[in-house]
């Protein structure tokens, strides 16, 4: 009576199998490794790169375990610590020898030891945390208002320009923190500028009230424009914080945004937390500034005379110098937009950029004066300046104009997302932070380890004590438990953190609980006489409705945590929950497929091992089931 | 082995009146050091700087104290944790600089007192400082810093108070369903006198009450309703079961004949738990404690609370098998059809 149908126990040994697959990897620990990756579209990791790497591998003779292309990055792993510290340093020799950044960024990783068979599977390690693992965690506040004072600054100046140009005659326009206030005399003035905000200026609202004899027209941004103003800016805040953390050369960052304004950045394995802080608040600087052409400056950008006066050199990413002059046209804060695209006539790629209406305004009157000469666009980081791009001014521009010319739709797009990100588009600040040091993180993985196996083998004992034979069943339950959760874990992916571990340990504790009951269950249906067969289905199934209801409300518990936590608790509540769903599979399902495996056949069952089975009635007289 | 050799039902529920007091007493006294003493909040809710040092010597806590506070800290926690050379220190947050800036600052400070100097260990990276002595030793380690701005940490507090309202709303929607209203009311206030009181044991013995505390505070909820729910389970079976009985008799039946599996499990949480409190170190130190606490109430709450009160609340066999059963009560029942 008690038999499982064949498909059942093949759900149970797939699901074995699965869970030992996917908890292998984490056995085979972590190599010291080197990751070549590249932090520009337009420099793809291929052979070529793999080829490079090999030779000053093999000149610098550090030789490494193994060499592989990984996606878009190329790994090496050697055996020691010192082995892969050596090996860096002769990658980063070799592939810039100038020791210029030149879009390679050779970082220090842990790769996983798991043969090449169980990676094609997917099957990875656990993501350990960072307090499992040591590094920075960075929690960076967007400072919302201060981006939409800067738009609402910008939008000031366009209204002024618009309003010049369209010969409407205000009486004073004022930014008034995030409000513009405009005076007109009259209101026939007013109409007309209605008219003109309506007709070019759609992301602004417009209010207006007559004020003594004067009219007053109050402007602001729409909440639907502002929102955007938002999205942007913090989309363009990580997008400038990811081009400054690959610099740091840090093999996994992750940089996400949390919530409408926060941005968190975690960068494992990182141990100058002061460096990593710099450049995280570092400023950087676009400014746009004529380039020199007279025959000194020609002499002096071949190499053959001296710099000019009044002009300076900088590189061109490729290494070509450019000889620009000191008077800045126009800086970063002018520039309002950058997009990459097509130009309509010719297909082909091409940058727009958009400068506000002062900028719109200087660089009318520059490219007026110097026509058919090269502009200079550049980049200032770390006090260090870097031509992005020097095209040629081919007529007036005004306040939008377009970079085309020799580019490929990868360096267009580079390009764009260069100038954008020159600068951050809001300031930040950062209200959290962690460091958690490396050795200290070996020592919670010993400790949540520790915490893990000792509870596990007393329960082990316990059981197997207690219930005999149906306690080693639920033993291997709850190992299976162990099995699965892990498994699961590194299938996921999900951040495992020392609270993680917890929850682990506390998972089996719980889980355990499903066991006792049906153990109990099965006793007490033995003491009150029922044949061995009869016991095993009756305990399981009365003690299923206890298990499900019991389970439920831990499950409700755990997502509540998972919905609203954040951090650690977070950390713990994914564990949970997971373990409660795996310990609903082991403790029951696959439990009774072992007590079935092991009873099911035998017809004339006379005892089953569960423990002493003791009778009120039997006068104190101890009958032992078996 | 079998430690349970009941012969009666306990006749748990005769004394339940003592036991509400006595919960209700220890309620209340809990209530009352979490108004007068307050929970001794950590960084993640206030806010502020912690720095973890670990000196090569046993510190000198004293001298910690005086340096930090020498430059202008007031309010400033220096403690020993784990081992004598391992030290925690806590700064309030200060307007003005930044927390790395402060724990820079402090840790510079302990160097130069501690007789060594910030130095780099790698001429080749000027950037990374470390202390050493003049015989290039390192005396004092940073090995952890943290900060938490207050506005995060009040976002924490807040979003705890959610989660902890959802579980409590949760759980009652889940119990009214299976069960009934009462048992849900039961079950609840059984379950939030378990939270209260490891509160209040948090606010008396002035622990840290920090995010994991919190999470175990929580896992205690769901935890300690899985004991209500196993006795109420056993009530409803009863209440189909054995239709002569009274309603008392019922519950110290369900009781009895859950107690075992009470006391094993429960032993089995806490065997994990107890192997957390001595192997988990620190960090996992007072989430132990507080799940401790929690499953030595939540086994005491479930039979005196949580049951009592669904007695004084008036479950009735009505309630629970609302559509008149026809059937000659349960398939499964030996007894079925047997008259007494």
């Amino acid at each position: 009576m008690n038999r499982y149908p064949v498909w059942k126990y093949a759900i149970i040994v797939i699901a074995l199998l699965m869970g030992a697959i996917y908890t292998l990897p984490n056995f085979f620990g972590e190599a010291p490794a080197v990751q070549v990756s590249s932090s520009r579209a337009t420099l793809k990791i291929d052979s070529t790169t793999l080829v490079r790497v090999e030779e000053a591998l093999k000149a610098a003779a550090v030789s490494a375990n193994a060499i592989g292309l990984e996606g878009t990055s190329v790994r090496a792993r050697f055996d020691s610590g010192t082995e892969q510290l050596k090996a860096k340093d002769a990658i980063q020799k070799a592939l810039s020898p100038d020791g210029t950044d030149n879009g390679y960024v050779v970082a220090l990783n842990l790769v996983s030891r798991s043969p090449a068979w169980l990676s094609a599977l997917h099957a990875s390690p656990m993501y350990l945390g960072l307090d499992l693992r040591g590094g920075v965690h960075f929690l960076l506040q967007v400072d919302m208002q201060a981006a939409l004072t800067k738009k609402t600054e910008s939008f000031a100046g366009d209204i002024r320009f618009s309003m010049r140009d369209k010969n409407v005659r205000h009486a004073g326009i004022n930014r008034n923190g995030q409000t513009i206030d405009i005076r007109f005399r009259d209101s026939q003035t007013l109409d007309a500028a209605k008219r003109l905000m309506a007709d070019q200026f759609p992301d602004l609202a417009v209010v207006d009230a007559p004020e003594g004899t004067e009219y007053k027209m109050t402007v602001t941004i729409r909440p639907e424009a502002a929102r955007l103003v938002q999205e942007q800016a913090l989309k363009q805040n990580i997008v400038t914080l990811h081009n400054r953390i690959n610099e740091l050369g840090v093999a996994e960052p992750v940089i996400q945004q949390q919530g409408l304004d926060r941005i968190v950045v975690q960068l494992p394995g990182i141990q100058d937390v002061a460096q990593a802080k710099r450049l995280i608040g570092r400023t950087a600087t676009l400014e746009m500034r004529l380039v020199d052409d007279s025959a000194e400056a020609r002499a002096a950008e071949t190499g053959t005379g001296p710099v000019p006066f009044g002009t300076e050199r900088f590189f061109e990413r490729d290494g070509r110098a450019v000889i620009v002059k000191r008077n800045v046209i126009l800086t970063g804060e002018s520039l309002t937009d950058a997009q990459p695209g097509f130009d309509s006539q010719t297909q082909q790629p091409k940058v727009d950029l958009t400068v506000d209406a002062k900028g719109g305004r200087i660089m009318r009157d520059t490219s007026r004066e110097n026509l058919r000469k090269r502009m200079a666009v550049l980049l200032f980081e770390k006090d260090k300046g870097e031509v992005l791009t020097a095209p040629v001014i081919q007529g007036e521009l005004g306040n939008r104009f377009q970079i085309s010319g020799s580019m490929t739709v990868a360096e267009a797009n580079d390009l764009a997302l260069l100038l954008r990100a020159g600068s951050l588009a809001a300031p930040m600040e950062i209200i959290e932070e962690r460091t958690i040091g490396p050795s200290l993180g070996a020592e919670n993985i010993a400790k949540g380890f520790d915490s893990v196996k000792w509870g596990f083998l007393i329960i082990l004992v316990f059981m197997a004590a207690y219930y005999m034979l149906f306690g080693l069943i639920s033993g291997i339950a709850l190992a299976v438990n162990l099995l699965l959760l892990v498994s699961v874990l590194s299938m996921l992916q999900a951040t495992l953190t020392l609270p993680g571990m917890a929850a682990m340990a506390l998972a089996l504790g719980m889980a355990i609980d499903s066991n006792v009951l049906i153990n109990e269950r099965v006793r007490e249906e033995l003491r009150q006489g029922a044949s061995p067969q009869a016991a095993i289905t009756t305990g399981y199934d009365r003690a299923w409705a206890t298990i499900l209801d019991s389970n439920i409300t831990t499950l409700i518990a755990g997502v509540a945590l998972l919905a609203f936590g954040s951090g650690p608790v977070r950390g713990f509540a994914v564990v949970h929950c997971i373990g409660i769903l795996t310990s609903m599979f082991s403790a029951v399902f696959f439990s009774r497929g072992l007590v079935n495996f092991w009873y099911g056949r035998q017809k004339k069952l006379k005892s089953i091992s569960i423990g002493t089975v003791w009778r009120p009635d039997s006068g104190g007289a101890l009958t032992k089931s078996k | 082995m079998e430690f349970f050799k009941i012969r009666k039902d306990i006749p748990f529920m005769r004394h339940a009146l003592v036991f509400n007091v006595i919960s209700f007493l220890t309620f209340a006294a809990a209530v009352f050091f979490l108004f007068s003493r307050g929970l001794h909040l950590s960084v993640e809710f206030t806010g502020g700087t912690v720095m973890e040092v670990a000196y090569s010597q046993p510190a000198d806590l004293e001298k910690i104290r005086g340096t930090v506070a020498k430059l202008g800290y007031q309010d400033i926690q220096v403690q020993n944790f784990g081992t004598a050379r391992d030290v925690l220190i806590r700064l309030p947050a200060q307007k003005g600089t930044t927390s790395a800036a402060q724990s820079d600052k402090v840790f510079a400070e302990l160097c130069v007192v501690a007789g060594a100097q910030m130095q780099p260990r790698d001429p080749t990276k000027p950037e990374q400082l470390v202390c050493l002595d003049a015989a290039k030793t390192q005396v004092v380690d940073l090995r952890r810093t943290e900060f938490v701005g207050p506005q995060v940490g009040q976002e924490l507090a807040t979003d705890g108070l959610k989660a902890l309202g959802m579980v409590v709303v949760g759980i009652m929607i889940y119990l009214s369903f299976r069960f009934e209203w009462k048992y849900a009311v039961a079950g609840i206030i059984a379950n939030l006198h378990d939270v209260i009181i490891i509160l209040g044991f948090f606010a008396f013995f002035q622990w840290e009450f920090s995010l994991s505390v919190l999470a175990a505070v929580l896992a205690v909820l769901g935890y300690s309703v899985n004991e209500s729910v196993v006795i109420f389970d056993r009530i409803r079976e009863n209440f189909r079961k054995f239709r002569k009985l009274e309603t008392t008799e019922i519950i110290d039946n369900a009781i009895t004949s859950t107690i075992s599996r009470t006391i094993i499990t429960h032993g089995s949480t806490q065997i994990m738990v107890l192997s957390m409190l001595l192997f988990g170190g620190p960090t996992l130190y007072y989430f132990a404690l507080a799940l401790t606490i929690g499953i030595c109430f939540g086994i005491y709450s479930s039979v005196f609370v949580a049951a009592a009160l669904a007695m004084w609340l008036g479950i009735k066999r009505e309630d629970l098998i609302r559509t008149p059963v026809k059937r000659e009560g349960d398939p499964d029942d030996p007894n079925a059809g047997a008259a007494v």
